[in-house]
């Protein structure tokens, strides 16, 4: 990874925002300038959304081959999780064990070092996702 | 817009060609072909090659250039381009051929598909198929590309109660296929067994769920339908050629059970082919991983949503059984060089309905019928050809 790249500010990465259109009400996330349903309508009108971080978990897979910058970090969970504003978002699961994973788990965002640029290379911050174990003992 | 016809194709075998460069295998593979059209150089107007990643698997850009230089194109001086639309550019390259064609612009067109994958280590190569996938909202998480297949078997499987061994059974039939193909990457057989065991790359897929990695290249030439006869006895008719998009991360998707893009592209190919599913004698389906394979058989139009399975199960889908699938071994057993696999797939259906098929020759084969996926589904192309 280089620097440029993956290093910028990045409100939406590390905030969990994504944008609604005002025309049909969707939610998106990651952000679009544009709705895929209300096309020019929509242009220049999107506004910033801020999700909650509440989700579950849609789909979900342990990774045991990684891509570059991982390999220290595998086997680690990989999901879909599904937000109660709409949009779907991939993203780690942890602070759990692969095994007690499950479609439906409820998970809440978390911000975290996501990977880093060898062993003392830039460091890179993100979301990932925790169980809600509040929820989880409702 | 006119019929357009194959009437050449070649491929070269498909594995680990240490001993042979991107360009020395594109050469090779467009060379057969011409040879197989009776046709030369100078009698080609226009190139286009399909082609992934050269930049970053071996360095290599401009690939249109350098492979009409080295196929000694040259001199002609003819427009040759290459195609990219990740693992779909094969067939993606085989489309923009078509429509050449179609419009009256060029009579003689050469398409052509090519990959060198294995001079990387695995890390550096699955993170450049990754880049077929959202690098800043999917993989910059972490997801790898089989990591988003296998959440999309995962939901199947939650969804439908599919099994791992009712999944395993089709990298098994791709592996019988493969042991009759001279020209596959993986010639022997397996058993569900062995793709249970093998080793996990993103649970619930296993090594044995996934296509290898594959260096190779294939080539078609195309020509005016009302001309072909000139130039073979046995010209094949490209009797649709679509494609279709969608969302390109898993997670902006309705659904993960479906791809709504192979269902469109495969519903515009019908309409253009004047056919229905029934109509189709034998299929190529992308199968880069398992769960492709099922939903692809499934929004294609072959068995019902959930139940792609039991055409596995009931003995179907061998070269000698109803719907004969992959006959090739598929991208599983054949390989899967990516930018070559679209044209590969092609030019296997062109052998089948030419008789010209071997030992895992398709009895009575007149229409067959090619699904090449670029990304997570998100690309589709469908090829339909048929006896002219």
């Amino acid at each position: 990874m280089v620097v440029p790249r993956f290093w910028r500010e990045r409100r939406h990465r590390y905030s969990l925002i994504g944008t609604q259109c005002p025309v049909c009400g969707t939610v998106y996330f990651p952000p679009r300038n544009v709705c895929p349903k209300c096309g020019r309508k929509s242009l220049g009108k999107m506004e910033e959304f801020q999700l909650s971080g509440k989700g579950k978990i849609y789909s979900y897979t342990i990774v045991h081959q990684n891509v570059l910058g991982y390999k220290y970090q595998k086997p680690y969970i990989m999901a879909i999780i599904e937000t109660p504003e709409g949009p779907k978002i991939t993203a780690q699961i942890v602070d759990i064990e692969p095994e007690e994973v499950h479609i439906g788990m409820p998970v809440r965002a978390v911000f975290r070092r996501i990977t880093e640029d060898g062993k003392a290379g830039i460091i890179q911050y993100g979301y990932k996702f925790v169980p809600d174990w509040e929820e989880l003992e409702k | 817009m006119r019929d357009v016809a194959i009437i050449g194709a070649g491929e070269t075998k498909y594995g680990e060609h240490w001993d042979k460069s991107l360009r020395d295998l594109a050469v090779e593979a467009g060379l057969k072909a011409l040879e197989d059209a009776g046709i030369y150089a100078e009698d080609i107007q226009a190139m286009f090659g399909g082609n992934m990643s050269a930049g970053s698997f071996v360095g290599q850009d401009h690939v249109g250039a350098l492979m009409a230089d080295f196929a000694g194109l040259t001199e002609t001086m003819i427009p040759a381009m290459r195609i990219e639309s990740a693992c779909a550019s094969g067939a993606a390259a085989l489309h923009a051929g078509y429509m050449a064609v179609a419009s009256g612009l060029y009579d003689i067109v050469l398409v052509g598909g090519v990959e060198k994958m294995t001079d990387l280590p695995g890390d550096m190569v699955t993170d450049i198929l990754a880049g077929a996938a959202d690098r800043e909202w999917e993989v910059f998480f972490g997801a790898t590309f089989p990591a988003l297949g296998a959440m999309m078997a995962r939901r199947y499987m939650y969804e439908f109660g599919m099994t791992r061994e009712q999944m395993a059974l089709f990298p098994v039939i791709a592996h019988k296929h493969g042991a009759l193909n001279p020209d596959a990457h993986f010639q022997r057989e397996i058993t569900v067994d062995t793709v249970l065991n093998s080793a996990m790359v993103a649970d619930p897929l296993t090594i044995m769920n996934c296509s290898p990695v594959s260096d190779g290249a294939a080539a078609v030439v195309l020509a005016p339908a009302e001309i072909a006869r000139k130039y073979t006895d046995s010209p094949i008719k490209i009797s649709a050629s679509t494609f279709a998009n969608e969302y390109i991360s898993l997670h902006s998707r309705e659904s993960l059970v479906r791809s709504v893009s192979t269902i469109e592209a495969g519903k515009k190919a019908y309409r253009m082919a004047k056919k229905e599913p029934k109509d189709i004698d034998l299929v190529e389906i992308h199968d880069a991983f398992s769960i492709i394979a099922i939903i692809g058989l499934e929004d294609l139009g072959f068995a019902k949503k959930g139940e792609a399975h039991k055409l596995a199960e009931e003995g179907q889908l061998y070269y000698d059984g109803d719907l004969p699938y992959n006959p090739s071994g598929g991208l599983k057993a054949k390989g899967h060089p990516v930018g070559a696999t679209g044209v590969g797939q092609v030019v296997e259906i062109v052998k089948q309905l030419r008789n010209e098929a071997g030992k895992r020759q398709v009895e009575d084969a007149k229409v067959g019928l090619t699904h090449n996926v670029g990304g997570i589904m998100t690309s589709s192309i469908i090829h339909i050809l048929e006896v002219m």
